[in-house]
């Protein structure tokens, strides 16, 4: 019998859920919100800062591990939302969801790769 | 293949019937506030690797008022999602047992609102020093 892939995704989206759980609603109020609006120091966005945060690979690992969770998390759950309102789970918006979450954490790998050379 | 011509039941706009059902869909379409936060950020390594200008550039169209506006609609659905999560959890973890009895709900679903707490202000705390 060929193996499900749904454990992967289904751990993926659990991973992303319990991570933007516990640490979503501080970043989008500290980074969308308070930085613009400057409820704290502008200066902890500045290039220099942020730039030195993604050359650490302590640092990339964050950036990857959020937005590739956050993701597969958010686009895992939106497919089976939209079986919900009716469209039809396929093999094909399946396919979507969860290659837009591969495709968007390969370009933050590819980003953050070249950031270390530029280095 | 043609499709049988049966009749289906519409399902059309089903989960405004009910108060149950609106709260699901709230819960469940809170996945959209974290898809948008995550292109954000990915937005914002973009611009970051092409250089001082461009990150500048982004973090300006971060402090435009509809920009803010969305944002606040994204923490509010973030922050819904976060308990949400956690309410459910007693629900998605097997059973817990501790000293031969099983862990009450309520002591997961604080257990969960705890961490979240601690979790966020450890990443305040890094935010502002590191």
């Amino acid at each position: 019998m060929k193996r499900s892939n749904k454990p992967i995704f289904w751990s993926l989206f659990g991973a992303g859920g319990m991570l933007s759980a516990l640490i979503g609603p501080m970043l989008v109020f500290l980074i969308a919100l308070a930085v613009p609006l400057g409820f704290v120091s502008k200066e902890t966005m500045d290039y220099p800062r942020v730039l030195a945060f993604a050359q650490n690979w302590v640092g990339k690992l964050v950036i990857l591990v959020v937005v590739a969770l956050f993701l597969f998390h958010g686009l895992h759950r939106l497919y089976h939302t939209l079986h919900d309102f009716g469209v039809h789970i396929g093999p094909g918006v399946k396919a979507l969801h969860h290659g837009l979450a591969i495709v968007g954490t390969l370009i933050a790998a590819y980003l953050l790769f070249t950031l270390r050379s530029a280095a | 293949m043609s499709t049988p011509n049966t009749y289906t039941r519409p399902i059309a706009g089903w989960w405004r019937r009910n108060p149950f059902y609106r709260a699901y869909i709230l819960r469940e379409l809170t996945c959209v506030a974290v898809i948008v936060f995550a292109l954000e950020l990915l937005v914002g390594l973009w611009r970051l690797v092409q250089g001082p200008e461009a990150f500048d550039a982004w973090r300006a169209s971060l402090a435009q008022p509809w920009v803010i506006v969305v944002n606040c609609v994204v923490l509010a659905l973030v922050a819904w999602h976060a308990w949400t999560w956690f309410e459910v959890m007693p629900k998605t973890l097997p059973f817990i047992n501790l000293g031969g009895r099983r862990v009450p709900d309520r002591a997961i679903v604080a257990a969960g609102a705890i961490a979240a707490v601690v979790a966020s202000l450890v990443v305040l705390f890094l935010f502002l020093t590191l």
